[in-house]
């Protein structure tokens, strides 16, 4: 199954001897096994001739007529990165004059084709991610449009070299043309249910990169505890987490997370979800939940925000101007799901509030409510907003932009898939992709066959499915079983959402997985085994 | 039999102010919390405090044992560190390399142990040194710190034992190759969950990592790596050692005649060649039963085993052995006619298995097997211990086991690589290993059972969150009352709090369900 190729320098050897250097210029299965790019660029092809790579000579460059120069941070700390996935830690090698053979791969141009590189910038939805690659003899060339497909080209660089029996680093002749099929490709992960420590959260960040992910949907707040540090509200997280010093997110930590994710072209969505899902939040805003009722007394308990306080709005119109300051990305995720309405109903002041607006007993009409006056605080913020697809099946009127995020098993997702896109609205797909849920054996191959697309609809309806998120939600998930748990799973979302719809060969993905897999246990991100087998570099993390 | 005793010495320290005795007297007594339950336990809210400067184990002037026995000063040391752990930060563990070791194997003795806490001492008691290591472990479990970071023990009685002798995990590493580290890693959880036999899946279909001293091709060609993927003999030495500090039984599994693909790559005609109408296929099937340079090999590797595992019990397997490559080769039709075995491949197998059963008796061990071998011949040598892997009708096998008189081994309902969303450790908590129908005499004859992590599907990434604190459920079924541990929501907070626990000690074990630890996992 691991066959390394064993055969790559006696093809190469007959190659020479022929003087057949750039004939057959045909993607070989053989070879495309051997190589294993995930997720499967759009467009490859590779020969059997290969150049060798010396850590003493090979070097990643900007191109001449590039754009991007030293100054670009985001470039300078890829080459670093990806040169150091392809030969190792950097400290062990040693510029040397190394004699450099015909046969070598001297250096990878990168060339940054339109006038602002966007270095200095955030990635966004409307970013460009495609890129072009050409491995020649002596030098290969990556053209992006700006850094973001520059680094999605890079890993497809580094995947592309493979080590010999020797030990010797190869790379074949190739030509590469790539782009994303769907412009959101997302992980979701919940640090409140369990608290999960900045080194997981980045780990997870570095593994998302290597699978061309390009959102983190940091569903950062909920029920059992607040570890979002606010600076306006210090005392949401301050009673509201697990512990007030151990278990939170400080303003620098954000700033890490997001700084770290941007250096590896990938968004970062926080998402605060109100009015249900919010009782961590109680503990430090007085009055802001809802106090349940047993009889004519209160119970001492609390459900969803109280969306009859005007302190209620008074307060989101103030957090979510901090939350969009903090947050450079144009979107802010509001949740909006599995409101429970019992409280609400168990409360007399809701209930007087119901019969003055004339909302009968329609509980969802007071949800809706409460929605549309904090989409409007928080499109006052100059933010677009996605919300869980309850808010869509509530009625509650969308600003044209809004993101449906289809969760739901019930009705059939496909269904609510082909409603959200024929209402207009831009939809998010993550029912099948809910990775928490864990089963006995290969799951990831149910994951690879479900597809966005795949609903009754129009062209049109199809164009506004801008991607999918893979959610690992926090249940039974912390910093002990997070990363092998998600990963490689959720790389069966990534190649769904980044490659060609018609890649979807199960035996064909089964071998570049495995492969793909030995990959990032090899650069120390413990992925769990799709099936019997072994890594030449087995984790040695514990 | 001789008593040893040994004595826990506890200077407590006076209650040094009014305010503290303030704060402290509102403070919730935080009791309850070990893991698995003992038998007895009573605690009083009496509370000593323990100071890490002046709390010292030592042994007690009658004990049998004293200074010098290699078990317990190590377990000493152990123990300190993992109650006192900032007093001992950056040492870790210690492992004994002592080679001049007496091997005084780990066996079916008696775990027994009674703690007694009281003001300014503890004593704890116990007939051999793996009773007092069980309760050096109750112990530190014990121990908890309170909101100023004091450390303190309830005034306590324990009176504990075993229910079962053999409380046992597997590790299967022959589908993915475990790193030395991980398995070691693996003991020291165990001895916190008190199981004591480490059953070694070591070699099957996929790879043979053993390196053997009399065959060294089995892993030179059967290995994934020869030299990466292997486990040299001073590798399971120090396995053997280390479980034995912990007072774990090493029980390897040569499971054969299925399940040996691997071992046919570095030693020619062991496996049956498969045929295709009159000639061979080139592929292979299970053990050759029918020529004698197969017994002969096996007696070689079962005398190497029997010298490099000082456990008496070896487990043979005999699981899941296919007939189809048996019934294609023309030798093998030609032998089953000569021995009248007509078209019955389980008599084949069964002259196979009694072969090596009785092959293992002459070399003075003890045969595991699994339940197949008693499902084809329920004749087999008395001794022979059988363990139930087939999970539809466990209960009946115990019935039919026991009834023929033989000891038996329950794993059906603990094949914990096999997961699911949720808590699934409840079921495995609710399994009654001896609820069968069957006389008092035959639910003697269950001796204990095992957790199995198969491992198609984990290796050292995943290994330690799928395996903890899953395998704890059946640790505490093993181990205590039953009665007592029915209510699995009862158990859920004292399993909680284990689990804590065991983070804080290094051990990757996963959540039960949402909450938090004081000590959350720092690794990766």
């Amino acid at each position: 199954m691991y066959c390394l190729l064993k055969c790559a320098p006696l093809i190469l050897a007959v190659a020479v001897c022929h003087g057949w250097l750039f004939g057959d210029f045909v993607g070989k299965q053989k070879e495309l096994n051997e190589i294993s790019l995930w997720p499967l660029p759009q467009k490859f092809q590779s020969s059997a001739v290969a150049f060798k790579l010396s850590p003493a000579s090979f070097q990643i460059v900007h191109a001449k007529q590039s754009s991007a120069g030293p100054s670009c941070s985001i470039l300078e700390n890829a080459f670093r990165r990806y040169f150091e996935y392809v030969f190792g830690d950097l400290k062990k090698h040693e510029k040397s004059r190394k004699k450099v053979y015909d046969s070598d791969l001297v250096e990878l141009q990168v060339w940054i084709t339109s006038a602002d590189p966007e270095c200095n910038g955030y990635p966004s939805l409307q970013t460009d991610e495609s890129y072009e690659l050409s491995v020649d003899e002596s030098s290969a060339v990556l053209k992006a449009a700006n850094a973001w497909g520059a680094l999605r080209g890079l890993e497809t660089f580094s995947q592309l070299v493979y080590e010999d029996d020797y030990g010797a680093n190869n790379i074949n002749k190739t030509e590469i043309s790539d782009f994303p099929r769907f412009a959101h490709r997302g992980i979701l992960l919940d640090s409140s249910r369990h608290f999960l420590p900045l080194k997981v959260i980045l780990a997870n960040l570095e593994a998302m990169a290597m699978n061309k992910f390009n959102v983190f949907h940091w569903h950062i707040v909920d029920d059992q505890s607040f570890p979002y540090m606010s600076g306006t509200f210090p005392d949401l997280s301050q009673k509201g987490a697990y512990h007030p010093f151990t278990h939170v997110y400080t303003p620098s930590d954000v700033k890490m997370v997001i700084e770290f994710a941007r250096m590896r072209g990938i968004r970062v969505i926080p998402e605060f979800d109100t009015p249900g899902h919010t009782r961590s939040w109680g503990n430090g805003i007085k009055d802001l939940l809802t106090p349940c009722y047993s009889g004519c007394s209160p119970s001492g308990t609390f459900g969803p925000v109280n969306p009859i306080l005007n302190s209620s709005y008074d307060f989101m119109t103030e957090f979510f101007k901090e939350i969009s300051t903090v947050f450079p990305d144009a979107y802010i995720h509001l949740g909006g799901d599995e409101v429970d309405f019992s409280c609400w109903k168990s409360n007399p002041d809701i209930q007087k509030f119901m019969v003055q607006q004339g909302f009968g007993t329609d509980y969802s009409k007071l949800e809706s409510f409460y929605i549309q006056r904090l989409l409007d605080i928080v499109a006052a913020t100059k933010k677009g907003y996605m919300v869980w697809q309850e808010v869509f099946d509530n009625g509650v009127k969308l600003k044209a932009d809004t993101q449906i995020h289809v969760w739901k098993e019930r009705p059939q997702y496909q269904d609510e898939m082909a409603k959200v896109t024929a209402a207009g609205f831009n939809a998010l797909l993550s029912t099948p992709w809910y990775l928490n849920r864990i089963s006995y054996g290969q799951d990831w191959v149910n994951v690879y066959k479900a597809d966005p697309q795949n609903f009754t609809g129009t062209d049109a309806q199809k164009k506004l499915v801008i991607g999918g998120e893979a959610c690992l939600w926090g249940e039974y998930v912390d910093a002990t079983n997070l990363t092998p748990r998600l990963w490689p799973r959720a790389s069966a979302v990534a190649e769904r959402l980044w490659s060609d719809k018609s890649v979807t060969d199960v035996g064909n993905a089964y071998n570049r997985l495995a492969q793909h897999r030995c990959r990032m246990v090899k650069r120390g991100i413990p992925a769990e085994p799709l099936f019997v087998g072994h890594c030449r570099q087995e984790y040695m993390g514990l | 039999f001789l008593p040893k005793a040994l004595r826990t010495l506890d200077y407590m320290a006076p209650v040094r102010s009014c305010l503290l005795l303030v704060v402290v007297s509102v403070w919730v007594q935080q009791v309850d919390g070990v893991w698995p339950l003992p038998q007895q336990l009573d605690q009083s809210a009496d509370r000593n405090s323990l100071s890490p400067q002046r709390f010292s184990f030592i042994y007690g002037r009658d004990s049998a044992a004293q200074t010098g026995c290699s078990v317990l000063d190590a377990a000493f040391k152990r123990y300190f560190s993992i109650i006192f752990p900032d007093f001992t930060k950056g040492s870790g563990l210690l492992m004994s390399e002592n080679k001049s070791i007496r091997y005084t194997s780990v066996s079916n003795s008696d775990e027994s142990y009674n703690l007694s806490v009281s003001e300014g001492q503890a004593v704890l008691r116990s007939v051999t040194v793996w009773g007092a290591l069980r309760g050096l472990e109750s112990f530190s479990q014990l121990v908890y710190q309170d909101d100023y970071g004091s450390y303190f023990i309830n005034k306590t009685e324990i009176v504990d034992f075993p229910r079962f002798a053999f409380r046992g995990l597997l590790l299967d590493t022959s589908r993915h190759y475990l790193p030395l580290h991980a398995i070691l890693k693996t003991l020291d959880a165990m001895a916190y969950s008190k199981f004591n036999v480490f059953h070694w899946h070591i070699v099957d279909d996929p790879s043979f990592p053993y390196q053997s001293r009399t065959f060294p091709d089995l892993s030179n060609k059967g290995a994934f790596h020869p030299f990466t993927h292997v486990y040299t003999q001073s590798d399971v030495m120090r396995v053997i050692e280390h479980a034995r500090m912990r007072g774990i039984r090493v029980v390897p599994e040569f499971d054969s005649p299925g399940h040996t693909l691997s071992w046919g790559k570095g030693q020619p005609n062991l496996l049956t060649p498969c045929y295709k109408g009159d000639v061979p296929s080139g592929s292979f099937g299970p053990v050759d039963p029918t020529v004698d340079t197969t017994y002969k090999f096996m007696e070689s590797l079962l005398k190497e085993v029997k010298f490099v595992f000082p456990d008496s019990y070896v487990h043979l397997g005999g699981d899941e052995v296919s007939f189809a490559c048996w019934q294609s080769n023309p030798n093998v039709r030609t032998f089953m006619e000569k021995m009248g075995f007509g078209k019955d491949f389980t008599k084949l197998e069964s002259f196979y298995m009694e072969s090596i059963m009785n092959m293992t008796a002459a070399l003075n061990r003890t045969s595991i097997v699994w339940q197949d071998v008693f499902d084809y011949r329920e004749r087999i040598p008395q001794d022979t211990v059988l363990e139930i892997w087939k999970g539809e009708t466990y209960q009946a096998e115990l019935s039919r086991m026991t009834q023929a008189g033989h000891r038996v081994l329950l794993s059906a309902p603990w094949y914990i690589n096999h997961i699911s969303y949720g808590q699934d450790w409840r079921n495995s908590y609710a399994v009654q290993p001896q609820n069968f129908s069957g006389v008092w005499k035959q639910k003697k004859l269950v001796i204990g059972g095992e957790v199995a992590m198969w491992g198609e599907y984990v290796d050292a990434t995943n290994l330690n969150p799928r395996l903890w604190p899953r395998a704890c459920a059946a640790a505490e079924r093993l181990w205590s009352d039953e009665e007592k541990t029915l209510d699995a929501d009862l158990a859920f907070p004292r399993l909680e709090k284990f689990r804590c626990e065991l983070l804080r000690r290094g051990i990757q074990a996963e959540p039960l369900f949402v909450g938090h630890c004081k000590h959350e996992y720092d690794g990766l």
